[in-house]
C-alpha cells in the first residue's frame, strides 16, 4: 500500500517538473521580446532594461531557469506588475473562498447524486429512474449562471432565506459562513450533480448485474446494504475519477459562480490577472492548477487503493 | 424417505418472460426433494433449470421474468406468494446457494471475513465475538487451510477452489434446510471439482440437506445424484432414481443426451499411411517476464513465470493431438505460441518445415498465418457482433489479396461445408445458437485452406449434443481436407474420442506423451492418474447404461 502510494509520488515529480519548464517557457518563448511583452509598447528603454534586469533576462536560459526555481523554494513567486504585491500573497487571499466553495459544491454533490443515481439504477425504467434523468438534463442544459439567478431569485429575493450575495470565511463562525456559500455551493454543484448522477446510474447497473450482488441478495441480506455496500463500493471507481477531475474543475472554473455570487475567490483573480497581462501572476497560478491536478489525482489514486484490494497488492 | 414430508415441493410452475410478447420459460414443471436428498436438475442451456432454482430462491430478475403459475413450497410454505420480507428472511437461513462461478461470486473489494459475517449478522442476533468464532468454525467445516487467514483475505487472493469452498462455508452457515447448488464445479479443474462434489456430499449427510443440483454434466449427476430430473424447453421430460434414469431412460431425448456423452475409453487408433510432419516443435519455452519501471530503476529482479518448458511433438498431417491439463498447465500458452501471438523464449517451431519462432514482422509470418488457423473457445466472443458473417469469413482473404466476390463465393460454399445455408453469410453473429456460431468460426478457419488448425477449448463452451455434432463435423473436415489438429482440452472424454496422441501437461511441463489408447487407457505418470481418476462419472459406462464395477 505504502509503496503504491510512493510509487505514485514518485510519478508526480516529472509532471510538475515539465509543468514548470512549460511555464518558464511561456514567457521566454512569446514572440518578441519578453520585456517588451510585459512592459506594452509604450514603455522606454530604460523602462525595458529594467525589466530585465529585475527578471534576469540577460542571464543565459539555465541560469535563469534555475533562479527561478530556487526563488520558487524559497516561497518567492514574484511580484505582480500591476499591483506590486508578492503574488503568493494575492494567490492565498483569494484561495480560500474557492477551496471553500469548491468543497461545499462537491459535498452537496456527493450527498445528492450518489442517492440518485443509485436509486434510478435500482428502479432501473421506472418513474423515479425518469425523473432522475430529468433531472439530469436539466443540470447539464441549464447555465450555471441561470441557475445561480433562478437560486437567488426564489430563495434570496422572495423567500429570504440566504443572503442575495458576498463571502463569509469559515473563521467568522460556522452559521455565517455556511449561510452565503450554500447557493453558490448549489448552483456549482448543479452540473456536477447531473454528471455524477448520470456516472452513478451507468455503472451501478453494470455492478447489479454482477454475480456477486445477487450472492448478496441470496444471503438475505437487506436491500440497502446490497445496495450501498456491495453493488457501490464496485461502482465507485468510475465515479471517484469523475469526482476527482470534476472538484480539480471546480478549483480552476469558478469564475460564474464567484462573479454571480459576488465571492472574492481565485477565478475572479485569474480573469483579472489575464486581462491585465500579469505574467508572473499567471505563471503562479498555472503552477497552483498543475498542482492541485496532480495532487488531486493522486488522491484519486489513493481512493483508488482504498476502495479495491486488488489495486492495493499489485 | 417417502414417509418424511418434502423439503421443496414444486408444482405446476410456469415461468414467462415480461414485455409485451411473453414467452414461457417454464411451461409447468413438479418436483420434490426430500431431507437428505439430491435431486439433480439435468438439461442443456435453455432448459430452464437455473430459472427454476432463481424461482425457488425468490430471486427472478425484477421486470425481466415473473412466475404466471403454480407454487414453490418450503416445508410447506409458498415461495411464490409469500412477501418479499419473508422471503429475505428465509434467503440464506432456511435455503441458500452456491453459484456456478466462484470467480465472480464473491464480491471483489470486500473481506471474505466480512462477506461470511453479513450472513450471521442478517440472520441471527449473535454477538461479534460468537460470529467470528462461527465463521472461523465454518471455514474449518470446508477444509479451507488456516481459518483466520481467509477470514482476513480478499477474494482474488484464494485460488478457484478455495472460493468456492468459502461460498460452501458461506450457503451452509446456519444449516439451511435446502441448498442449492447451480453448476457449483463447471468452472473449477477436475481435481478440484471431485473434492468440491465430495464435500458437498459429506456437509449434506452431516446436516441431512435436501439439495437441489443442477448441471449440465452427466459426469457429476452420476457422482452426486439421487434422483435426476431431466429437463427440456422448460419441462420435465424425465425424473427417476439416478440408476434407473441413466441404466434405463424412458424417454428418446434422455437416451440422446446420454449417447451423447463421449466415453473415457479411448476410440480405435487411426491408421496412419506416410507421416508427413506439418507441426513440429523443439524444446520450445515461454517465459513471462514482468519488470516494472521501479524495479529497473532500482536494479531489481522482475517476476518471472516459466508457462511453457521445453515442450517438444511432431503432428503429421491428417493426425489429432490433444494437449490436455489442468488450469495453468501452460496448454494454451503452447497454441499461442504454436500461432505466433505469443514470442517463445526459446526453441523451434516448425511450420511445413520452415522455424517461424524466429520470424519477425507480419510479411514474414504470412505463410505461417496462412497454413495455422484457430478455433477459439467461447463462440458468442470470438465472432465481432458488428460484422456479417460474411465479412467474418472473408477478412483473411482479403487480407492476403483474394477479390471480395471471389472470396465471398468461396464463404458461401464453405458456410454449406460446414451445415450452414449459404444466406447465412448476410446475418450477424448474434442470430446463431452457440452451436452454430462454432461452425462459422470452422468456416472462417478453413477459409485460408490451412494445413493444421489448432482448437482450443473449441467444443467446451457448448452442450453435450451440439458439442458430438461440432466433433462430428471436425472429424469429418479434418479427413476430407487432410489436416492437422491440434487439440487443446480439459476434458478428457472429448480428448479420448478425437485424438490420436495425447499430451498431458502440468505447471508448464509435459508429464505424459503417447497414444491417446496408452496415455488414457495405461496412464504411466501419477498426474494422468490422478486427472483420470477425477474425472466426473467415471465409474458409469455410459454406452452400456450400467455402473462399472470394476474401474477402468
Amino acid at each position: 500500500m505504502l509503496t503504491y502510494f510512493l510509487r505514485r509520488l514518485l510519478m508526480a515529480i516529472p509532471v510538475m517538473f515539465f509543468v514548470a519548464v512549460f511555464v518558464f517557457l511561456l514567457l521566454r518563448l512569446t514572440p518578441g521580446d519578453p520585456a517588451q511583452a510585459i512592459a506594452g509598447d509604450q514603455a522606454s528603454l530604460d523602462q525595458l532594461e529594467q525589466i530585465r534586469e529585475t527578471l534576469g533576462l540577460n542571464e543565459p536560459l539555465s541560469v535563469q531557469f534555475l533562479t527561478w526555481i530556487g526563488n520558487m523554494a524559497q516561497g518567492d513567486f514574484g511580484r505582480s506588475l500591476i499591483s506590486d504585491r508578492p503574488v503568493l500573497e494575492m494567490i492565498g487571499q483569494r484561495l480560500g473562498p474557492t477551496v471553500a466553495l469548491a468543497l461545499v459544491a462537491m459535498g452537496l454533490t456527493l450527498i445528492i447524486a450518489l442517492p440518485m443515481g443509485v436509486l434510478a439504477a435500482w428502479r432501473h425504467g421506472g418513474m423515479t429512474d425518469r425523473l432522475v434523468m430529468a433531472v439530469s438534463v436539466i443540470g447539464f442544459s441549464v447555465p450555471i449562471f441561470v441557475i445561480g439567478y433562478i437560486l437567488i431569485g426564489i430563495f434570496a429575493v422572495n423567500l429570504r432565506w440566504f443572503p442575495v450575495q458576498g463571502y463569509k470565511a469559515l473563521a467568522d463562525g460556522l452559521w455565517p459562513f455556511v449561510h452565503r456559500i450554500f447557493l453558490p455551493g448549489l448552483a456549482l454543484a448543479s452540473i456536477y450533480i447531473a454528471l455524477i448522477s448520470r456516472m452513478t446510474r451507468a455503472s451501478m447497473l453494470e455492478v447489479l448485474r454482477e454475480d456477486y450482488v445477487r450472492t448478496a441478495r441470496a444471503k438475505g441480506l437487506p436491500e440497502s446494504l446490497v445496495l450501498f455496500r456491495h453493488a457501490l463500493r464496485n461502482a465507485a471507481i468510475p465515479i471517484l475519477t469523475v469526482v476527482g477531475t470534476g472538484f480539480a474543475m471546480m478549483i480552476s472554473g469558478v469564475v460564474v459562480t464567484e462573479t454571480v455570487f459576488n465571492i472574492p475567490g481565485l477565478g475572479r483573480l485569474v480573469v483579472d490577472a489575464v486581462l491585465a497581462r500579469d505574467y508572473p501572476l499567471i505563471q503562479a497560478i498555472i503552477l497552483l492548477t498543475a498542482g492541485t491536478y496532480v495532487l488531486i489525482n493522486l488522491l484519486i489514486d489513493l481512493s483508488y487503493a482504498l476502495t479495491d484490494p486488488r489495486i492495493r497488492y499489485q | 424417505m417417502t414417509a418424511t414430508p418434502p423439503v421443496l415441493s414444486v408444482r405446476d410452475l410456469k415461468v414467462s418472460t415480461m414485455g409485451r410478447r411473453p414467452a414461457e420459460i417454464l411451461k409447468g414443471i413438479s418436483f420434490d426433494i426430500h431431507p437428505g436428498e439430491t435431486l439433480c436438475l439435468v438439461g442443456e442451456s435453455g432448459s430452464g433449470k437455473s430459472v427454476t432454482s432463481l424461482v425457488t430462491m425468490d430471486l427472478l430478475p425484477r421486470g425481466e421474468l415473473e412466475v404466471t403459475s403454480g407454487t414453490a413450497a418450503l416445508n410447506g410454505e409458498d415461495i411464490v406468494t409469500a412477501s418479499p420480507a419473508r422471503t429475505k428472511a428465509l434467503r440464506g437461513a432456511e435455503m441458500a446457494m452456491i453459484f456456478q462461478e466462484p470467480m465472480t461470486a464473491l464480491n471483489p473489494v470486500l473481506p471474505i471475513g466480512l462477506q461470511m459475517d453479513e450472513i450471521y449478522k442478517a440472520h441471527t442476533r449473535m454477538r461479534p465475538a460468537e460470529r467470528k468464532t462461527a465463521a472461523l468454525e465454518a471455514f474449518e467445516a470446508v477444509s479451507l487451510p488456516d481459518p483466520p487467514r481467509i477470514y482476513d483475505s480478499f477474494p482474488h487472493q484464494l485460488s478457484g477452489g478455495q472460493r468456492q469452498r468459502v461460498m460452501i462455508a458461506m450457503a451452509l452457515a446456519l444449516k439451511p434446510k435446502l441448498l442449492i447448488a447451480d453448476e457449483p464445479t463447471t468452472a473449477l479443474d477436475v481435481t478440484t471439482q471431485k473434492q468440491i462434489l465430495e464435500l458437498i456430499r459429506k456437509l449434506q449427510e452431516e446436516m441431512n440437506t435436501a439439495v437441489l443440483f443442477i448441471t449440465h454434466d452427466m459426469g457429476v449427476v452420476v457422482d452426486i445424484a439421487d434422483r435426476v430430473c431431466v429437463m427440456r424447453h422448460g419441462e420435465v421430460v424425465e425424473t427417476g432414481a439416478v440408476d434407473q434414469v441413466l441404466g434405463a431412460p424412458r424417454e428418446d431425448y434422455t437416451r440422446a443426451l446420454l449417447a451423447a456423452v463421449p466415453s473415457l475409453t479411448p476410440r480405435p487408433a487411426r491408421a496412419q499411411q506416410a507421416p508427413e510432419p506439418v507441426l513440429e516443435l523443439e524444446a520450445v519455452n515461454k517465459v513471462f517476464a514482468f519488470r516494472p519501471f521501479l524495479d529497473k530503476l532500482l536494479r531489481r529482479p522482475g517476476h518471472r513465470v516459466q508457462a511453457v518448458s521445453d515442450v517438444s511433438f511432431r503432428l503429421d498431417r491428417g493426425r489429432t493431438l490433444g494437449i490436455v491439463g489442468e488450469s495453468g498447465s501452460g496448454k494454451s500458452t503452447v497454441a499461442r505460441c504454436v500461432l505466433r501471438l505469443e514470442d517463445p523464449t526459446s526453441g523451434a517451431i516448425l511450420v511445413n518445415g520452415h522455424d517461424i519462432a524466429p520470424l519477425e514482422g507480419q510479411t514474414a509470418l504470412e505463410p505461417a498465418r496462412r497454413a495455422v488457423q484457430m478455433i477459439f473457445q467461447d463462440p458468442n466472443r470470438s465472432l465481432n457482433p458488428r460484422l456479417t458473417t460474411g465479412d467474418s469469413l472473408i477478412e483473411g482473404a482479403l487480407n492476403a489479396g483474394e477479390p471480395r466476390a471471389e472470396a465471398l463465393q468461396r464463404a458461401g460454399e464453405l458456410l454449406e461445408v460446414v451445415g450452414l445455408p449459404r444466406d447465412a453469410l448476410a446475418r450477424y453473429p448474434h442470430q446463431f445458437s452457440g452451436g452454430q456460431r462454432q461452425r462459422i468460426a470452422i468456416a472462417r478457419a478453413l477459409m485460408m485452406s490451412p494445413d493444421v488448425i489448432v482448437a482450443d477449448e473449441a467444443v467446451s463452451a457448448l452442450d453435450v449434443s451440439v458439442q458430438a455434432q461440432v466433433l462430428e463435423l471436425l472429424a469429418e473436415v479434418q479427413a476430407k481436407r487432410n489436416l492437422a489438429v491440434l487439440f487443446i482440452t480439459h476434458d478428457l472424454r472429448v480428448a479420448a474420442q478425437i485424438c490420436d496422441d495425447v499430451m498431458v501437461m502440468r505447471r508448464g511441463e509435459v508429464v505424459e506423451f503417447g497414444p491417446a489408447g496408452q496415455v488414457l487407457a495405461h496412464p504411466q505418470h501419477a498426474y494422468t492418474r490422478a486427472l483420470l481418476e477425477a474425472a466426473p462419472g467415471r465409474d458409469w459406462d455410459f454406452a452400456a447404461g450400467r455402473r462399472v464395477t470394476e474401474p477402468a
